[in-house]
């Protein structure tokens, strides 16, 4: 066997390509679990993007929120751990009380900003990007002057969420084992990101509020026709998506870390939408192609930390460390470049809707 | 008052028996009209759209509501249908007034709209549109589509349509999409119907079809109002009309007591010449030849598949066809904005195939598109800008590649006087001028200059008889100077009045050529609708080889 | 007499909206100042603001070397923000002026360390060019991609910002490192260094840009290319109609807005840096959207804009330094200032102002081509 992989190995060219793969083999328990994690906020920020654009409203503020979500969810840990004391943890996801109002404050002020998405897209009837633009701006600003300001106190914060710990037993099964360790040993919002995609993509297409949902996306003033409120259903789908996008927020400042940087979501709302378009306004097509750009960045990861041996790990030392840093961002343009064309968003998608036109 | 109309359904009962209900029993159905609109005014910025407009409609009857483009017709239907609010006046149902504040509430009032660009979702099969908005529920939060999908069998079956609910609307035939909206209001219960130019886009005989149906809902107790600029067909169909202009009823009238010049003159304001004089064309040589053309549409399938004919300088081609049957593409294929995948097309001679945009148009082919605001204008811009759309970067308009506005600004004084274009100066954005002076824009455009060739996409849809006339004219002068026309039109009458030949398309293919003196219209429309194949022995004489 | 009558009114309706939105978003500054500091502890200050605000007009306005600096800080915003602009004028959304700004200032460097020693009409001459050829070639990336595949220019700009930002950092650690020096900087430029024209860094560069201004609103319209360029616009449809070429309007327009950008960046840092850091921080790639949108895209309107923001950025450092007001909240005045201009029907109906001109803000359409449509 051992001589078998050797061969392999020294054949020019592919043997690279099989000690790639079997690198990936060895490290695949740390590999799958980095990639689930990095996927998990890339998904929430598409799947945001996924419920705007079905009605219709082209987000592009899901970097903003998110990091609002990222930064309230830090900033109100640090006031509800100065109020109440940091709180006993449940043996469950570490949960406490100041952790659990930080994360709701998260929520609220992702669906703020969501709101006034909605507000400049929907009813003043803003070109979608500029106003998605803008908040981005706001949000950046905003967080970032706030932050400067509190840093200066060296506040407190509330820590994080623990991640629910499989028994070993179940964690030392060989690739079962690995896998099922990948995308269950997460803190609940982790956890709730991924029930929420699986239960957004049975929505969205068997239930009431996805039909209506994808008609007012395809065809507005038909839905309108049929008794259906467009704006009201625009405006709901909007801010309720700034809850997730939050949730994407929060998960960096409260799940895997417990604090904030300024700009900490560095350009994942923006890869979710590459997500969401790759995975064709899909709830788990957007999982996917999160899970994609993910994994190079896992795998660049892993080769950083762990160097393959032989020739491989000889060619890779070569490549800078600064090439694995831009791999998730070449792999997106790539990806996005490839399959667009084939990807058909929602018929009405950034088209603000007129309810009552001269005509 | 007739409770079952006026109260909310949460869900229509489901209805099983075929065929029309029958209608409400109650003491005031009766005597009242089922609608009456009293004094209804609508005020958008700049213009009145209904001005006190009075129309009442009975039970079980079908009322035409006829006037030209942009005389208010829509407007009042949106304001019956909840789109709109009225800015004055009152709206009885059953002789009960009501406030109709949304179509929700109108299709809970038992009012229904059959729009004339179809409200389908075209990714949606045939039952999600039906339910869309009053869906059958498995629980309070899935659907149970294959209940749905066995009550519109059901109800379809009833009327003897053939349609498949689990069918993607966006591949039904404009017919069966029409039958999609008919039972969309149906499967609410409607009780009065509006129809918005239902047979704009119908062949004669789907036309004949949807009457047949309509005059079997109307003897079913339902109130139909019927919209519409076609004389014949009003004269054919209504119980009653009312006649409207410039956003006021001018008259009414009953079918039997009236002529298409009466209606016309109402409609108009004026007495109009109905046909168009278009003299005696004399065909010159052939300008226009195409050979074996073949062309694909933007999904990759082949659309246009081997098609022959040239025009001749001095003659007008009008191409028929039920829309979809490749006439856009070939349209396209011909000024340059698609490539054809094989053929031949050449101009004066010159093969010109797979020439770009630019060199056909400089080899002398004017192009008025189907959609102006889409492709033959910039409605943001001035109309100057617009006037030298096609050849700003030529002299004078432009020395290299600085603009000369004088020149500019003189062409455009020139065209809007010839070409009677309204509009306060040639500074104003063109997207605050009416429609018909905005098509006169484009034709003061492609019209100026000397052509070989004139291609023409339904140069006259939505636009007012003035400005119908006033075109047509240019073409008939355009044509008397030597240019070979091809006019494209979904209106058939509109071709037979202009064309010196008439070329029927059928998928992809030209299944006859006939003499456009001669044409008869339902032989056209049953080349349009089956391709000749059920046509008797008179269509084939015309086929091409 | 009516002459000045209608040269007043027409003021009237071109400031009107922008002078409200400007006023309130530092009202909303004032708010954000007043509330935060006083939830850190410092106390509800009612003065704050006006301290703050003082600070950043002394900073900026009111001596001769802060109006300097009010220029130096105007022209990378002026320069990349014409960019922007024009990008706007072709219905494109150029979001990668920040990359574009970094790796032109890069490569404005590197040639101009390449060319140490040469005169200066040569030195100078050649790390410009540099700069601009660097930046317009990452700015022609997103548009061919736009081009060809209609891959959407927001998404892969911003991603190009990011693989920018990985490039200087291994650039600047590696190939193009000062040997020998601990930090990670290049060497610096002497003989490529702009000549400094007026007070202590006012170089060459301001004047750079005060002469693009003229001739992009020439291009963009009195001539046929900008005339093609605004079509495509305004409606790409119509301009292929027409027999213009959309997807190439796209490439060029992109590669010319990145051009600018970069040229931006290497004026930025041949003028003031003289050398390159991989740390080497800016936020001029969202302060030049701010700015083309303010300024309507026209080229007239952006170079106000641009000394506005070039004010705040001068005044921002004074404001932190006296009121200890973070110079971040200058980012989030311009945000809010965007959003009421964006919002200007609210404004007018609020303040009820008739007669302004109601397309202030943004008339530009960039949703159109979003998903997979792209360009024909």
């Amino acid at each position: 066997m051992g001589q078998v992989v050797a061969f392999l190995y020294a054949i020019p060219v592919l043997g690279l390509l099989a000690q790639l793969v079997g690198y990936l083999l060895d490290n695949l328990q740390f590999v799958a679990h980095g990639a689930v994690a990095l996927a998990i906020p890339i998904a929430l920020a598409g799947l945001c993007g996924v419920m705007c654009e079905r009605s219709g409203v082209i987000n592009i503020c899901i970097e903003g929120v998110m990091l609002l979500g990222a930064f309230v969810g830090w900033i109100m840990g640090v006031v509800a751990t100065a109020i109440l004391g940091p709180g006993t943890p449940l043996p469950i996801f570490g949960l406490t009380l100041p952790l659990l109002i930080a994360l709701a404050a998260a929520l609220l002020a992702g669906m703020l900003l969501s709101l006034l998405h909605a507000w400049l897209s929907i009813s003043v009837r803003v070109d979608q990007i500029i106003s998605g633009t803008i908040i981005n701006i706001a949000a950046a600003g905003l967080t970032g002057y706030l932050n400067t300001l509190i840093s200066q106190l060296s506040p407190q914060g509330a820590g994080a969420f623990q991640p629910l710990s499989l028994p070993d037993t179940v964690v030392d099964i060989p690739v079962v084992g690995w896998l099922l360790n990948a995308v269950l040993d997460q803190g609940p919002i982790g956890i709730t990101a991924i029930v929420l995609i699986v239960v957004m993509q049975i929505l969205l297409f068997r239930s009431r509020w996805g039909l209506r949902t994808r008609a007012v996306g395809e065809h507005p003033k038909a839905a309108e026709t049929v008794g259906i409120d467009v704006i009201r259903l625009r405006y709901r789908n909007v801010v309720l998506s700034g809850a997730v996008a939050a949730l994407g927020g929060a998960y960096l400042s409260m799940e895997i870390t417990n604090s904030f940087q300024a700009n900490m979501t560095a350009g994942r709302g923006f890869i979710g939408l590459a997500a969401m378009i790759v995975g064709r306004w899909t709830p788990i097509g957007t999982f996917g192609a999160a899970l994609l750009f993910a994994s190079s960045q896992a795998i660049s990861q892993s080769i950083v930390f762990t160097a393959p041996s032989g020739s491989l790990g000889d060619l890779l030392t070569i490549v800078p460390a600064q090439f694995y840093d831009a791999l998730p961002y070449l792999v997106t343009i790539v990806v996005l470049a490839g399959v667009i064309g084939k990807s058909i968003p929602p018929a009405a998608d950034g088209q603000p809707y007129e309810r009552e036109a001269a005509t | 008052m007739n409770a079952s109309d006026a109260t909310p359904r949460p869900a229509p009962p489901p209805q099983a028996a075929p065929g029309p209900p029958s209608p409400g029993t109650g003491p005031t159905a009766a005597d009242a009209p089922a609608l009456e609109m009293r004094g209804i005014t609508k005020r958008y910025p700049g213009v009145v759209a209904n001005d006190h407009i009075d129309l009442d409609v009975r039970h079980g009857e079908i009322h035409a509501l006829l006037g030209e483009n942009g005389a208010g017709k829509t407007t009042l239907m949106n304001v019956l249908y909840g789109l709109a609010q009225p800015d004055e006046g009152q709206i009885l149902l059953d002789g009960q007034p009501v406030r109709i504040a949304s179509p929700a509430d109108a299709i809970r009032r038992g009012i229904s709209m059959v729009h004339q660009h179809f409200m389908l979702v075209p990714v949606f099969s045939v039952a999600e549109n039906i339910v869309l908005g009053e869906e059958t529920m498995a629980n309070p939060v899935f659907l149970d589509l294959p209940e749905a999908e066995r009550r519109i069998r059901a109800l379809s079956e009833g009327f003897g349509f053939d349609l498949d609910p689990e069918a993607k609307v966006g591949q039904l035939s404009v017919g069966q999409q029409q039958r999609v909206e008919i039972l969309k209001a149906l499967y609410r219960d409607a009780r009065l119907l509006v129809l918005d130019e239902p047979t704009a886009v119908l062949t004669p005989q789907e036309t004949e079809e949807i009457f047949v149906l309509l005059k079997r809902l109307a003897a079913g107790g339902h109130s139909i109002i019927f919209i519409s600029h076609k004389l014949y067909e009003v004269l054919e169909i209504a119980d009653r009309i009312t006649v409207i202009r410039r956003g006021k009823v001018v008259g009414h009238r009953v079918p039997a007591e009236t002529d298409e010049d009466d209606l016309a003159e109402l409609m108009v304001g004026r007495e109009v010449q109905l046909t168009v004089d278009r003299g005696t064309s004399h065909p010159g040589e052939p300008t226009l030849e195409v050979r074996g053309l073949r062309v694909k549409d933007d999904r990759g399938s082949e659309v246009v598949r081997g098609v022959d004919f040239e025009i001749r300088a001095g003659e007008i081609l009008g191409l028929a066809g039920v829309a979809g049957n490749g006439q856009d593409e070939m349209v396209e294929a011909l000024v340059g904005l698609r490539s054809p995948t094989a053929g031949t097309v050449t101009l004066g001679g010159r093969d010109i195939t797979r020439h770009n945009v630019r060199s056909i148009n400089e080899a002398g082919v004017g192009y008025v598109p189907a959609d102006r605001h889409r492709f033959g204008l910039v409605l943001p811009f001035p109309v100057s800008d617009n006037l030298v759309l096609t050849d700003y970067y030529r002299r004078p308009y432009a020395r290299g590649i600085v603009q000369d506005e004088a020149a500019i600004d003189h062409a455009c004084e020139v065209c809007i006087e010839d070409y009677d274009i309204r509009t306060p100066s040639a500074d104003v954005p063109t997207r605050t001028l009416s429609g018909g002076n905005q098509q006169k824009v484009v034709v003061a455009r492609e019209f100026r200059r000397d052509l070989q060739l004139l291609v023409l996409d339904q140069p006259t849809r939505g636009l007012d008889v003035g400005s119908i006339e006033f075109i047509h004219k240019q073409v008939i002068a355009k044509r008397d100077a030597g240019t070979a026309v091809l006019l494209v039109s979904a209106e058939l009458d509109e071709i037979l009045e202009m064309s010196d030949r008439i070329a029927v398309m059928y998928r992809g293919q030209l299944v006859a050529v006939l003499d456009g003196r001669t044409a008869d219209k339902n032989q056209v429309g049953l080349l349009m609708a089956t391709g000749g194949h059920a046509a008797g022995p008179a269509a084939s004489s015309g086929a091409v080889a | 007499m009516s002459r000045v009558d209608s040269a007043l009114r027409r003021a009237w309706e071109l400031l009107a909206i922008p002078v409200l939105a400007i006023f309130l978003a530092f009202l909303v500054g004032a708010v954000v100042i007043v509330l935060s500091s006083g939830l850190v502890g410092k106390g509800f200050d009612l003065g704050l603001p006006l301290t703050a605000y003082a600070a950043l007009i002394q900073g900026s306005l009111l001596t001769p070397t802060g109006i300097v600096e009010t220029f130096v800080q105007a022209t990378p915003l002026l320069l990349a923000g014409l960019g922007v602009g024009l990008g706007f004028k072709a219905g494109l959304f150029n979001i990668g002026a920040q990359g574009q700004f970094l790796l032109g200032a890069v490569g404005a460097i590197w040639v101009g360390t390449v060319f140490e020693g040469a005169p200066a009409v040569v030195a100078i001459s050649a790390a410009l060019l540099a700069g601009m050829v660097v930046g317009g070639a990452v700015g022609f990336v997103p548009g061919l991609l736009k081009a060809t595949s209609g891959a959407h220019e927001v998404v892969t700009t911003i991603m190009m910002n990011y693989i920018a930002l990985a490039a200087l950092s291994w650039l600047v650690t590696g190939p193009l490192k000062l040997p020998g020096s601990p930090q990670p900087v290049t060497a610096s430029v002497t003989s490529a260094a702009l000549p400094i024209l007026v007070g202590r860094d006012g170089h060459l560069g301001i004047l750079i840009g005060l002469v693009a201004v003229p001739l992009l609103w020439f291009l963009l319209y009195r001539t046929t290319r900008g005339f093609e360029i605004r079509t495509v616009g305004a409606n790409p449809d119509a301009a292929r109609y027409a027999g213009m070429r959309p997807r190439l309007v796209t490439v060029v327009v992109m590669t010319l807005s990145g051009l600018l950008a970069g040229l931006a960046g290497a004026g930025n840092v041949l003028g003031l840096n003289h050398q390159m850091t991989a740390t080497f921080s800016t936020t001029v790639g969202f302060d030049s959207i701010t700015v083309a949108l303010l300024g309507r895209s026209n080229p007239w309107g952006i170079l106000p804009a641009a000394l506005l923001f070039g004010a705040m950025r001068a005044g921002a450092g004074l404001m932190q330094i006296q009121a200890g007001v973070p110079a971040e909240l200058v980012d989030f005045v311009q945000a809010v200032i965007l959003l009421f201009l964006v919002a200007n029907s609210v404004l007018r109906r609020l303040f009820r102002l008739r007669g302004v001109t109601a397309e202030l803000g943004t008339t530009e359409t960039l949703s159109r081509s979003y998903g997979s449509e792209g360009v024909h």
